[in-house]
């Protein structure tokens, strides 16, 4: 099984930080955008990264694409910690096999080249295949992503192109120097409703055929289903909970996982019960004190959620949490008698 | 989410008074027709969705609405009718007292449209001393009543917009569209650019002020499953045209046209079995030269020669018109309309 796999990509204590605008003077805030995030990434799985705006998730899709350099912590690629290498072959060789997918297809390809030019540089630059083979590569690329046939496509520019046509030429740019790893930011968000679906059923399909590892960064819960094996939902820079996605999403732990859930339009529930959101600060990732960063916000707080930060605990098999109610660590449940939720 | 208005179920919508109809409305940009024939009519009170995807025109029918279509856009057929008057034709001073009195409208990412170096509640001031004679005082003190009718502390009128979030900036405008207590507010992706949390917090609030103050709300998105929870009435359109229309309930279960159930089928579900979905294959018909006889025929998977050829020939040369399957449900669609 998957769960066996080794993994091609692991991520420990990953923690960035910036520093805020405010405060000309010295005051020094700063942003925890990312605080000691851990997960690992396996071939053949997707793995969904959910958050809200603000929550961290497009800093850890940077991080392991090595666009910042992490305030602390590890990122291992087939055991070897990356994250400072600084040597441009080694950047070179990492990013052969870590490819990133942004979310604006507009914004990711060059107006004034043609499709052609997006796949024939990746292949020239990392040495892929001798110069007599790009056509024949390129050709190859175009039909993985579901562009048929290769020849109307090669002399298109991006503009000849819808937005789902885009993003697959994206998709082939990146598979063009035979990653083990994708990490696709949003990828569908700015595309029409009726051709996502396409786009989620191509990673599906690279997941399974090429063995590939997908780290899908999203705001999108019902999108993170349909796709991913393992689901990670962060907030405030933390992750709060994770685990295989369908027991998540059927029985969070976390009280932030069931206010997303609760929040999202189905149109399989005909009637649902308002929610109530508790007023908390704008940002809970600036200069966070001691505590959960969702305690202000959260229906369930205790006493001990504003002094003491929660460890995240796996309280049901491959399941965690960080909650000091739902998913108590071990001495808090002796100390305080609070029984975990199943 | 609770379920829509309770009285709006007891009084039929034909017997609701019609605010605003629009009758065979075409809209150009140059030779292009964004908008071609629509008919779509909103009743006092009413929650009507209007869905489709980027490029459908489901904008330009709010522009077109509010008369601030910017040349080389314009009308180019058919009328605009509020409370049966025709509005295409009013005068500039006419059209002044029409918008934000008798019709608002909230912009798509309308809060990144509030001017960064005013006060939020000077803001609010120079738009109602615009409209009537009102002391800089009273309107700020109506401000402040707005602010507390859409969740805001009424204190934060002193804010500047930067030291609100997305979502205060979201409710401010929604509030300011409120401000003279228009008839209908026009709602143009008005949640799409925020969190899942916030925007079901702000649609909440939105539905109770609706039942509570009564406007009737055109709202506008891609987003298909939120209109089924949001919208009473819901209208599918696709490039240029309206192709079905049915009351929102009704609609979820019962979709007739391709189009519609294809969208339906681009959403995952959040419960149930996770099953392969395909989406709408092809991407929408560039409007400059769209298909002949049903737009949507490139991507419809009941236009096949091979399956039925008579079919084929009408999908691909006729232009179905919106027919009545059921009352109240209307569907263009040349295969729905040979079943009937």
């Amino acid at each position: 099984m998957t769960a066996l796999a080794q993994a091609q990509l692991e991520v420990r204590g990953l923690t960035k930080h910036f520093p805020a605008g405010e405060g000309v003077l010295g005051r020094g805030s700063w942003v925890h955008a990312a605080d000691d995030v851990s997960f690992v990434l396996r071939p053949g799985t997707v793995t969904a990264l959910v958050g809200e705006s603000g929550s961290g998730k497009s800093t850890v899709a940077r991080l392991l694409a090595r666009l910042y350099d992490p305030t602390a912590g590890e990122v291992l690629f087939d055991g070897k910690d990356i994250s400072r290498v600084r040597g441009r072959r080694d950047i070179l060789r990492y990013r052969s096999e870590v490819q990133m997918i942004f979310q604006d297809p507009f914004g990711s390809l060059n107006p004034v080249k043609t499709v052609r030019y997006h796949l024939a540089r990746p292949l020239l630059i990392h040495g892929r295949v001798p110069r007599a083979g790009v056509d024949e590569r390129i050709e190859q690329l175009l039909e993985t992503v579901g562009l048929t046939p290769a020849s109307n496509y090669l002399a298109k520019y991006p503009h000849e192109l819808s937005g789902g046509q885009r993003q697959r030429v994206a998709i082939a740019r990146a598979l063009a120097v035979e990653p083990s790893v994708i990490i696709a930011d949003e990828p569908i968000s700015m595309l029409d409703v009726s051709i996502r679906i396409g786009i989620l059923n191509l990673m599906l399909d690279l997941k399974e055929r090429e063995r590939l590892a997908f780290l899908y960064v999203t705001h999108d819960l019902a999108s993170a289903r349909y796709v991913a094996d393992t689901v990670i939902v962060m907030y405030a820079g933390q992750i709060v909970e994770q685990g295989p996605v369908e027991q998540v999403l059927q029985e969070p732990l976390h009280p932030y996982t069931r206010l997303l859930l609760a929040s999202v339009p189905d149109p399989s529930i005909a009637e649902r019960a308002p929610i109530t959101v508790l007023k908390g600060r704008a940002s809970a990732a600036v200069d966070p004190p001691e505590g959960c960063r969702f305690f202000e916000r959260c229906p369930l707080r205790l006493d001990i959620c504003s002094d003491v930060t929660p460890e995240l605990v796996e309280s049901r098999p491959e399941q965690s949490a960080r909650c000091h109610v739902t998913a108590p660590s071990s001495t808090l449940r002796e100390d305080l008698h609070v029984e975990p939720v199943q | 989410m609770t379920a829509p208005v309770e009285e709006s179920k007891l009084v039929p919508a034909s017997e609701r008074e019609t605010l605003l109809e629009l009758r065979n409305l075409a809209v150009a940009y140059g030779d292009v027709r964004a908008v071609d024939g629509v008919n779509l009519s909103i009743s006092a009170g009413e929650i009507l969705g209007l869905a489709g995807e980027s490029g459908c025109g489901k904008s330009t029918i709010a522009n077109a609405i509010m008369q601030i279509l910017r040349p080389p856009a314009h009308i180019a057929g058919g009328s605009v009718l509020f409370r049966g008057e025709d509005i295409v034709a009013r005068s500039t001073e006419e059209l002044r007292r029409y918008r934000w009195q008798n019709v608002s409208m909230v912009f798509q990412s309308a809060m990144n449209a509030l001017n960064p170096v005013m006060r939020v509640g000077e803001q609010f001031v120079d738009m109602m001393q615009a409209h009537e004679r009102i002391s800089k005082r009273d309107a700020l003190k109506r401000a402040g009543e707005l602010f507390e009718l859409v969740g805001i502390d009424p204190r934060r009128t002193r804010a500047y917009p930067h030291q609100l979030s997305g979502g205060m900036r979201q409710r401010v405008v929604i509030g300011m569209a409120l401000a003279l207590e228009p008839e209908l507010v026009i709602m143009d992706e008005p949640t799409t650019a925020l969190d899942v949390v916030v925007q079901r917090e702000i649609l909440q609030q939105l539905q109770d002020l609706q039942r509570e103050l009564g406007f009737a709300i055109l709202f506008i998105t891609h987003d298909l499953s939120l209109l089924f929870e949001f919208a009473h009435r819901v209208a599918i359109m696709y490039a240029g045209e309206i192709v079905e229309q049915a009351a929102a309930a009704h609609l979820r279960e019962h979709a007739r046209h391709p189009y519609t159930l294809g969208l339906m089928h681009s959403f995952p579900p959040l419960t149930g079995p996770v099953v392969r979905m395909t989406g709408i294959p092809g991407a929408p018909p560039n409007l400059a030269s769209p298909p002949e006889g049903c737009r949507f025929n490139p991507r419809c998977p009941h236009c096949d020669p091979a399956a039925d050829r008579e079919l084929f020939d009408l999908q691909t040369s006729v232009r179905p018109l919106l027919r009545e399957v059921e009352a109240g449900h209307t569907v263009a669609c040349h295969l729905v309309e040979r079943e009937l």
